[in-house]
C-alpha cells in the first residue's frame, strides 16, 4: 500500500528524515511516535504527497510519487483518509457540507449520499450537530467530525495527525475506539501521537505496530511499548 | 477547449464549487467596486470615441463638399466681380451650386462676435459665394486661375487647410477613446487579478483543505474564477447602468452646444454599452483563471 525506501527528505540544508523504510500493508495499524519536532507530520505529509521525498522511493498504492502528476495526487488522496490536528474545514460551511466536500471534489453527489452522510454523523456522534460550523463545535467534536470526513469517501488507508491532540483522555479513548473500529472493517491505520497511554490502550484492542522517529531515522518501538 | 468548458460550466452553474470559498472578504468588495469604476469609466470613453467618431465623419463629408469664394474689392466693384465670379462658377466642372450669401446670413455668421445689431450695410465686410461640390470634386488649381483672369478679388476657399486638422483632431480623440477602453480593459484585469491573487493568499487554510480531500487544481481555480467572474459582472452591470444614465442626463445635442452637447450615444449606439459588463466578466474570468493557476501550481 504505501512503501518507503531509503526515504530522506530535507528542507533546505536541514535533513528533517533520513534513510526511512517502512511498508504499510493493508489492514495493518500502525503508530508513529517520537518528540515533538521529531518529524511525525513530514512523515504523514510524505504519505499523502503534501510533501515529496529528497532522496529514496516512496510509492503510494504501487505507483512512484514523483511519477505523478498534480492531478493523479489529487486522485490519489481520494484513496486516504486524512484526520489533521487541527482538522482544516471550511468554517463557513455547515457541519454537513464540510463531511460532504470529499464527495463533492470528486464529482459526486452529496444529495444522493444523504443517508451516508446521516449515519457517518450518527457513528460518530454528532447527528444532533448537522446544521453547526465547524467554530461553534468543541476540540472533540471537531476530531470526530474529521475523523468523519476522513472516512466518508471508504479510503483504504487512514492517517491521523495527533488525532486526540485537543481532547480529554475520555474523548481520545473514544476517537481510539473509532480508530479500531475502522482497522477491523480492513483500513490500514497510521496514527501520529506522542502520547504513550494512547498506544498503550490501542494494543490491547489491535495488534498495533509501533514505529518511534529519533535522531531524524524510523525505528521499531521497545517492549515497553 | 478546457478554457471554453470553464465558461460553459460557469455560465450553466451546473457546479456549486464557489461556496468553498468563504464569501464575504475585502477582496470581494474591491472586486465590486474595480469593475462597477471600470465599467462606467468604459461607458464614458466608448461615448467619447463615438462622439469623435460621428465630429470626425461630419467635418469630413459636410466640409468636404463644400467651399468659400471670397470677394475683396472697392466698393464699386464688388457686385461686378460677384457676378464674374459667379459666372465662372457656373461653369466650372464639379460645382454643384453656387449661391451668394445674404446680407443676414453675412450678419449671422458674425453675430458671435459682433452680436445682433451690427450694421452690415456700413461696413466694408467682403462678399461670400457658398460653393457645393458634386462628388467629382473641383479642379481647385484651375478654378483659381480662372477666378484670377476674371473677377481679380475672388479668392477660393476649399477649407482644406483648416478641415484636415480638425479631421486629424477628431479621428485621433477617437483613437485615444478606443485606446483609454483597451486601458480600461487592462487595467480592470490588472486589479481583478491582484485582487484575486490576494483572495487565493487569504483562502490559504481553504485550499490546503480542499487539497487535503483529493480537489483538483481545476476545481479549486474554478471555485474562484466563478466567485469573482459574478462579482466582476454584478459590479460591470451597476458601472454600466450608472455610466448609461449619467450620458443620459447630460445636456441633449444642438448647433450651439457643438461637441460637448453631443458626447453620448444616438439611435442603436445605446445599446453598445451593454457589451461591457460581459467583456468585463470575460476579463475577469480570464485574469483569474490565470491568477489562479499560477497560484495553485506554486503551492504543494
Amino acid at each position: 500500500m504505501i512503501d518507503f525506501q531509503n526515504v530522506a527528505y530535507s528542507y533546505g540544508s536541514d535533513a528533517l528524515l533520513r534513510d526511512v523504510s517502512l511498508h504499510l500493508a493493508p489492514g495493518s495499524f500502525h503508530f508513529l511516535t517520537g518528540p515533538s519536532g521529531a518529524g511525525k507530520s513530514t512523515l504523514l505529509k510524505l504519505c499523502y504527497m503534501e510533501l515529496m521525498p529528497s532522496s529514496g522511493q516512496l510509492d503510494v498504492f504501487g505507483r512512484e510519487v514523483r511519477s505523478m502528476s498534480r492531478d493523479d495526487i489529487a486522485r490519489t488522496r481520494r484513496r486516504i483518509g486524512v484526520v489533521h490536528q487541527d482538522c482544516q474545514f471550511l468554517d463557513h460551511l455547515p457541519l454537513t457540507e464540510n463531511l460532504a466536500l470529499p464527495l463533492t471534489v470528486a464529482g459526486r453527489d452529496p444529495e444522493a449520499e444523504a443517508g451516508n452522510i446521516r449515519d457517518l454523523m450518527g457513528w460518530v456522534g454528532l447527528a444532533a450537530r448537522a446544521g453547526a460550523t465547524p467554530p461553534e463545535l468543541s476540540g472533540g467534536e471537531r476530531q470526530r467530525a474529521a475523523l468523519a470526513r476522513a472516512v466518508i469517501m471508504d479510503p483504504e488507508l487512514l492517517l491521523a495527525d495527533e488525532p486526540t491532540g485537543n481532547v480529554d483522555w475520555e474523548m481520545s479513548l473514544r476517537l481510539l475506539q473509532l480508530l479500531v473500529e475502522l482497522n477491523r472493517l480492513g483500513k490500514t491505520v497510521l496514527v501520529a501521537t506522542h502520547d504513550l497511554n494512547l498506544i498503550r490502550a490501542a494494543k490491547s484492542q489491535v495488534p498495533a505496530r509501533v514505529l518511534r522517529i529519533a535522531n531524524r531515522g524510523l525505528h521499531l518501538a521497545g517492549a515497553d511499548l | 477547449m478546457s478554457r471554453l468548458a470553464d465558461i460553459l460550466a460557469l455560465v450553466s452553474g451546473r457546479f456549486g464549487a464557489d461556496r468553498v470559498v468563504p464569501p464575504t472578504g475585502f477582496t470581494a468588495r474591491l472586486t465590486v467596486f474595480t469593475s462597477a469604476a471600470m465599467a462606467f469609466l468604459a461607458v464614458f470613453a466608448l461615448a467619447l470615441s463615438l462622439a469623435t467618431d460621428r465630429l470626425a465623419t461630419r467635418w469630413s463629408e459636410a466640409l468636404a463638399r463644400t467651399a468659400t469664394v471670397r470677394i475683396s474689392a472697392p466698393a464699386g466693384q464688388v457686385e461686378a466681380q460677384l457676378a464674374a465670379a459667379l459666372e465662372v462658377l457656373r461653369t466650372t466642372p464639379g460645382v454643384a451650386e453656387a449661391r451668394p450669401l445674404s446680407d443676414a446670413e453675412r450678419r449671422a455668421l458674425l453675430e458671435p462676435w459682433f452680436g445682433p445689431d451690427l450694421p452690415i450695410e456700413r461696413l466694408r465686410i467682403p462678399a461670400l459665394i457658398e460653393v457645393v461640390e458634386t462628388s467629382e470634386g473641383i479642379d481647385a488649381t484651375g478654378l483659381r486661375a480662372r477666378l484670377a483672369g476674371e473677377a481679380p478679388g475672388a479668392l477660393f476657399d476649399d477649407h482644406t487647410q483648416w478641415r484636415e486638422p480638425l479631421v486629424r483632431a477628431a479621428n485621433r480623440l477617437r483613437t485615444l477613446g478606443l485606446l483609454s477602453l483597451l486601458l480600461i480593459s487592462a487595467a480592470t484585469a490588472a486589479m481583478i487579478t491582484l485582487a484575486a491573487q490576494a483572495a487565493l493568499a487569504a483562502n490559504a487554510r481553504v485550499i490546503a483543505a480542499l487539497r487535503l480531500v483529493g480537489a483538483l487544481d481545476t476545481y479549486i481555480a474554478r471555485a474562484f474564477v466563478r466567485r469573482y467572474t459574478l462579482r466582476a459582472l454584478m459590479g460591470a452591470l451597476a458601472g454600466s447602468l450608472l455610466g448609461l444614465l449619467a450620458i443620459a442626463a447630460l445636456p441633449r445635442a444642438d448647433a450651439a452646444g457643438g461637441f460637448l452637447t453631443g458626447l453620448g450615444f444616438v439611435g442603436p449606439q445605446w445599446a453598445l454599452p451593454l457589451l461591457v459588463p460581459p467583456i468585463v466578466a470575460l476579463v475577469a474570468f480570464a485574469a483569474t483563471r490565470f491568477a489562479a493557476f499560477r497560484q495553485l501550481r506554486e503551492t504543494p
